[in-house]
Parts: C-alpha cells; sequence; structure tokens
C-alpha cells in the first residue's frame, strides 16, 4: 500500500498534535511530583519596617576628622567596600568606590553658597551619601532594571542583574554610585573582610542601601551605630512619632539640589540645637 | 564497481577513526571516581544532635535536583522584595535565606560539598565571585 502525499500530510499532523499535547501533560505532572508549590515566604520576624525610610544628619555632632572616619570606615568594612590606592598610597579618586563620604559645603549644595558665608559653615564637612530619592533617575535609566525601589523606600540594587553600563552614574546628580573598574577583592585586606557580606565584582556599580541587610534583621545602619551620638538619625519619615519626622517638622533642614524633584530621603540639620 | 585511489581513501579513513577514537581509548578502563559529598561539618553533626537527623531545607531528593532554581527564587526574594524568611515544605521549620549566612553555615566545606559535584559536572557557577565562601582548613 503507497500513502499518496494529502495522507501523509494529515497523519504527520495530527501525530505532532498528540505529541505536544503528551510533553505538555507530562510536564505539569513533574511539577505536581516534585512539589513545587510556592513556598512560604515573608519579612525575617525581627526585621524592622516603615513607610519610608529616612536620615536627619546633625551637623554639630562630628566635631573632628575622628568622627567622620569612624563612621565611613564602619560602613566600609561592613560592606566590604574596597580602598583602591595609588602606588604612592593616597587614595585613587579615578577609581574609588564611595558610599558613604564627606564633603564641602560648596559641592553638598552647590547653587547655595552665600558669598559672606560663616566661616565654619564652609569648611563644615558633610557627610553624604545615597539619597534614596523618591523619584530616582538611577532607576528610571537602568536598562535592566537592576536598581530599583524596595517598598520601604530604599533605592537598592541587585548586584546579579547589573551589566555595568554605568547609565545610572551619569543619572545620579550626588555622584553616590561607584563603578568597579577592578576586581574589587583585590583592594580588600583579607583580615579585614566581613564574611557575612558579600563583595561584588568588576563591571558593576555599587551604593549605600540604607543597611538593607541590617534592617532585615532588626539593627540599625552600621553607619548610625558607628556615628556619634544622635549625629545620623535614622527612622521612618511617615511615621508622625519618629524622631527623624519631628525633627524635619520642627526644625530647618536642608536637601541636596531638591530643585531637581528627585525628592531626596537624606535631610541636614545645620542649626545645631539638641533636638532629642 | 571501482573506487578510484581506494587504497588512500581507506587509509585515510582509518587514521580519521584511529585519532577520533583516541580520547576513547585512553580512558578505556578508568572510571572516574563518583563525587562524594561530605556532611559531616561540625554545625551538621550539632543539627543531629540537636533534632535526631540530618536535615536540608527540603527534602534530600528535592534539594540535589533542585537546587539551583530553589537558590534563584532565594535571590529574588532577598534582594528585591527584602523577604528572608522561608519556611520549609519539608519541615515547616523556619529558615533565614541566605548563602553565606544560611546554606554555607552548615556546609562549610565549600570544596567537598559544592565543588565536588560541580567540578564533575563541569559546571561553574558564579556565586563566588562576590559571595564569600567559608574558610577551610587547607586554604583555598
Amino acid at each position: 500500500m503507497s500513502i499518496d502525499r494529502r495522507q501523509f500530510l494529515k497523519i504527520a499532523g495530527i501525530s505532532s498534535i498528540l505529541g505536544l499535547g503528551a510533553s505538555v501533560a507530562s510536564a505539569t505532572h513533574t511539577i505536581w511530583e516534585k512539589g513545587l508549590e510556592p513556598p512560604q515566604v515573608g519579612p525575617n520576624t525581627e526585621s524592622l519596617t516603615a513607610k519610608k525610610w529616612a536620615m536627619v544628619v546633625d551637623m554639630s555632632k562630628f566635631k573632628t576628622e575622628e568622627d567622620i572616619k569612624k563612621t565611613v570606615t564602619a560602613c566600609h568594612l561592613t560592606h566590604n567596600v574596597p580602598d583602591f590606592r595609588n602606588p604612592d598610597g593616597s587614595v585613587d579618586t579615578r577609581h574609588e568606590i564611595k558610599w558613604i563620604w564627606k564633603t564641602g559645603y560648596e559641592r553638598a549644595f552647590p547653587g547655595q553658597e552665600n558669598k559672606f558665608m560663616a566661616e565654619h559653615l564652609k569648611d563644615m564637612p558633610f557627610m553624604v551619601l545615597c539619597n534614596h530619592c523618591e523619584n530616582p533617575p538611577c532607576v528610571r535609566v537602568c536598562p535592566t532594571k537592576a536598581t530599583y525601589k524596595l517598598k520601604d523606600g530604599i533605592t537598592m540594587q541587585d548586584m546579579h542583574r547589573c551589566i555595568g553600563c554605568r547609565f545610572c552614574m551619569a543619572a545620579c546628580p550626588y555622584g553616590a554610585r561607584s563603578f568597579n573598574y577592578f576586581d574589587p577583592r583585590k583592594a580588600l585586606k583579607p583580615e579585614q573582610v566581613n564574611s557575612e557580606y558579600p563583595t561584588r565584582s568588576k563591571g558593576v556599580v555599587e551604593k549605600c542601601t540604607f543597611c538593607t541587610e541590617r534592617l532585615q534583621f532588626g539593627k540599625m545602619p552600621a553607619c548610625v551605630e558607628a556615628a556619634p551620638k544622635g549625629g545620623l538619625i535614622f527612622g521612618d519619615i511617615e511615621d508622625a512619632h519618629s524622631q527623624v519626622r519631628k525633627i524635619v517638622e520642627t526644625k530647618l533642614t536642608i536637601r541636596r539640589k531638591p530643585d531637581l524633584g528627585t525628592g531626596p530621603s537624606v535631610y541636614y540639620l545645620i542649626g545645631g540645637s539638641d533636638h532629642a | 564497481m571501482k573506487l578510484y585511489d581506494g587504497g588512500k581513501i581507506i587509509a585515510g579513513l582509518l587514521i580519521f577513526v584511529g585519532l577520533f577514537m583516541l580520547p576513547f581509548y585512553f580512558n578505556i578502563g578508568k572510571v572516574s571516581a563518583k563525587p562524594e559529598l561530605k556532611l559531616d561539618t561540625p554545625a551538621i553533626q550539632q543539627w543531629e544532635k540537636q533534632y535526631g537527623k540530618k536535615e536540608c531545607v527540603e527534602s534530600k531528593e528535592y534539594m540535589r535536583a533542585e537546587h539551583m532554581q530553589l537558590l534563584n527564587n532565594w535571590r529574588d526574594s532577598v534582594v528585591r522584595d527584602a523577604d528572608r524568611g522561608y519556611i520549609s515544605d519539608t519541615s515547616h521549620k523556619r529558615f533565614n535565606m541566605s548563602l553565606q549566612n544560611g546554606c554555607m553555615h552548615c556546609h562549610s566545606n565549600k570544596k567537598k560539598f559544592c565543588d565536588e559535584c560541580h567540578n564533575y559536572m563541569a559546571v561553574k557557577p558564579f556565586c563566588w565571585d562576590c559571595h564569600i565562601a567559608p574558610k577551610e582548613d587547607g586554604k583555598s
């Protein structure tokens, strides 16, 4: 018996439909068998929660160079931030990685300097970090959604997704983002590595995370703990009873470049009187 | 039927087949060692003492087959939703979703646990480019 073209096509068509159906059925079957139900996932029981985390920097509490250094070092040691140095031992400013650092008034608040400004204000070392903006330009430009907003207002980044395009660095008006030009592990002293936190790899952008990993275990950010008492105040700005909210409501605080519309969450209290 | 240059063709074919089979020939009779995982770290022994059995987050079979998927889900949950609590489907115990502070706390023998299979299967996961492996006596 010989089949003609029409018969052959019919048989081939029917059998391929049957085959597809069978493979779909068997695939669903294996998923049931392996018990891949959505597991019960939720936040840690001890985790600190907020509608919107914010920070107040009380400039009057940072008196000496030592206060600032302690704060920066605490952050950078906690998060395995590499310390790139030039051959002569000075900081390699072209490649350095910064999560929190100090800068002058003119760089922190450009456009707000007066000709005759109080000397102490001009020379005051300001602690600057990622502002965890309400409307972050870095998030908008990221092509892979590697940087994004968490539900508690923190601007986070996913190192697994970052492709190192550096759009976010160009977008951030605060210079809060640093690119890993080299393998950061080369600039980390082995005895200083915090084995509870990962490092980064070459070719990703990093910045401050408001210590989201510490908040999840009920701890305050590392810089807040290391800063002089009351120097950095951290809390939920949406909570009317929180300390940050009270300070922002009762004192004059300034933010960096608010006119850009990014809605920064780091407030600077210059006045200096007691608040607590 | 006549095969032109038959001698050369057949000789060439024989040489080709011979060369092609060389790797197989070298490995004849050699059984490459099966990966053997070590589950004798202090933390696991402690667990066994406390709960009376060795158990992972999920059943052994599930972990063997699906740990990569589980780790990916954990990563997405922790990094993107800041949710780190995981309740096991098998034992209903609560676990902290973390590679460095969770998995590797018990499996502190990366070389005899992770690498043993990964090397055998020639897979190179990039976990350790960033995540810090536990310190082992032999030093890595």
